[in-house]
């Protein structure tokens, strides 16, 4: 069940959710990544991130709070090891990118653009512990855009830019409007929510509880935006749910907490999606 | 003497496996629980680790993070080919959801993950030291070490006697078995690092193998590096996804060439040179 999605034609609309997929190395034990509409990387910047202190991920009824804090080897290592391994398995790979400066999502742009086997950049604009983890914060639709504008700038016409934005009902259009303005081809509505790990550092909350959340964000940007294509990224974790958000307008699904609580879950969704043709 | 180990063996990837609970059996403080999962047995390497699926689907008791075992022991039962037997302690609604599954009951088990304890090319003294459920690889570590020549001592320790694994079918194979408990209860009174230079001098232990809580192992590498042995160290860190995804089990070690890096727990780990994790930062952050 191939799809359309910002000018690239990809195997299927399930893909792997940022951050979700660890390396890529940890997943091919359970699927095959070819047959993923594509591999989302976790959120590279530009130098290495240690990542925050433990806890850094746990677990609530209906969810997962994390503060992983960017944790990922930087960009030099990326170009040099993952990517070509990623490249080597046949994985569509689109490049998650977080920066603390506009500047840095320039030069992210720049440097990956030029980087044989990058598929699409998606630009995290959405991190809900982006104070803490050191990136910067897109807090307003325009600062959203600004940052799309500035990485369309510095990256070949023939690589698509993806937004990702937060699953805030109230501003969820306008921040699609505004980054599809700003020359993205399509928007991943959307990232984990703002929460409160225990101890009251900022955190994410993924999974299932954020299930109904995307759904209603999808619809309006849908409703509001007939053309605009959309990745929808929000507890999905059966084939049901990938087709309650491909019914609400979405082209694509993002596949993430599911994961991390069965890894084999893209394989499920895709061999699911394939026996429904 | 410095002694060289051979790289770990088993290149096999972990599976993902509907297992079968083939007995449940409560001893002492812990459930032993014997599983059918298909594939998974074969590729144990001790200090390698299975991960499960808890909660029931129809009842909507999921949890969404795995739970993470240690593998006690793998046999051959007739009718089923090899089973995995995993030790439970019952800490949280998980572990207790799985302890009440009856023999025939559904699990998800995820395995073998993680990077098993390198083995020693020589027949060298090795010291192997467990805390309590968490002694469980160091059972079929101390096989494979014996089928290697090695002299094995074995130290088993516990708050208690109700949180020991029993050494019997130990103690067969091994030279030495030392029970440490908190209370006396059996064995010497006290804590691994009280009772581990004597141990280690009267082994002459070249190389030690642990696992169990961080500050026990931080113990065993400092008494290892005292008496100029090598460690091993197997952390039990608590693990969400437990494959590596999600890098939520942020262990600071050393790198080969000296520099600072965040490693996981799970992928890179469990098991750690004892000289190369950074202690004192782990146990800072592990409040």
């Amino acid at each position: 069940m191939s799809v359309e999605l910002a000018g690239l034609t990809l195997a299927s609309p399930v893909l792997v959710a940022s951050g979700c997929g660890g390396t890529g190395r940890e997943l091919v034990s359970y699927v095959d990544l070819r047959r993923l509409g594509a591999f989302v990387t976790r959120s590279i910047t530009l130098d290495p991130r240690a990542g925050g202190p433990m806890p850094r991920i746990v677990e609530t009824p209906a969810g997962l709070v994390n503060a992983i804090g960017f944790h990922n080897s930087g960009l030099e290592h990326f170009l040099a090891t993952e990517l070509p391994w990623l490249m080597q398995q046949g994985a569509r790979v689109i490049v998650s990118i977080a920066g603390a400066t506009m500047g840095e999502y320039a030069e992210l742009a720049r440097r990956l653009g030029t980087a044989p086997g990058v598929a699409a950049l998606e630009v995290n604009l959405s991190a809900p512990d982006a104070g803490g983890g050191g990136v910067f914060d897109a807090r307003e639709p325009f600062q959203a855009g600004g940052v799309v504008s500035a990485v369309r700038r510095d990256l070949p016409r023939d690589i698509p830019v993806l937004a990702k934005i937060r699953s805030d009902v109230v501003r969820v259009v306008e921040a699609a409007r505004t980054v599809v303005e700003a020359g993205a081809a399509a928007v991943v509505v959307g990232n984990a929510l703002a929460a409160s790990m225990p101890d009251g550092r900022p955190g994410g909350l993924s999974g299932p509880a954020l299930r109904p959340v995307a759904l209603r964000c999808v619809a309006e940007v849908h409703a509001a935006l007939p053309t605009a294509q959309i990745v929808a990224s929000g507890g999905v974790g059966a084939p049901t749910d990938v087709r309650a958000f491909l019914d609400a307008g979405a082209t694509a699904i993002q596949v993430g907490t599911s994961l991390l609580h069965d890894p084999t879950t893209a394989t499920r969704l895709i061999d699911a999606l394939e026996g429904t043709r | 003497m410095s002694p060289t180990f051979a790289s770990p063996a088993g290149s096999l990837g972990p599976l993902h496996v509907e297992a079968t609970v083939l007995t449940s059996k409560k001893v002492g403080a812990f459930h032993h629980l014997t599983l059918v999962a298909p594939g998974i047995p074969e590729r144990v390497r001790p200090g390698t680790f299975v991960a499960l699926s808890v909660g029931d689907l129809g009842l909507g008791t999921v949890r969404l993070a795995r739970r993470s075992f240690w593998v006690h022991r793998i046999k051959p039962t007739g009718g089923h080919g090899l089973t995995l037997e995993i030790v439970v302690e019952v800490v949280g609604p998980g572990t207790r959801w799985l302890t009440n599954l009856p023999p025939g009951g559904r699990v998800a088990v995820t395995g073998p993950l993680g990077k098993p304890f390198s083995l020693p090319k020589e027949p060298v003294s090795c010291v192997l030291v467990g805390s309590g459920h968490a002694a469980a690889p160091m059972f079929p570590l101390a096989a494979r070490l014996r089928e290697r020549g090695c002299a094995v001592s074995l130290v088993v320790s516990g708050p208690d006697e109700a949180h020991l694994l029993s050494t019997l079918e130990a103690r067969r194979s091994v030279r030495a078995v030392t029970v440490v408990t908190g209370d006396g209860s059996v064995g010497l009174r006290g804590s691994v690092a009280d009772h581990l230079a004597g141990i280690l001098e009267r082994s002459s232990a070249d190389v030690v193998y642990a696992a169990g809580p961080a500050p026990m192992l931080h113990a065993v590498a400092a008494a290892a590096e005292t008496h100029g042995a090598w460690s091993q160290t197997a952390l039990e860190e608590p693990l969400v996804c437990a494959t590596g995804l999600c890098h939520g089990c942020a262990v600071p070690v050393l790198s080969e060439d000296g520099g600072a890096r965040v490693a996981r727990a799970c992928v890179d780990g469990p098991v750690f040179r004892g000289d190369r994790v950074r202690w004192a930062a782990l146990l800072g952050t592990a409040r």
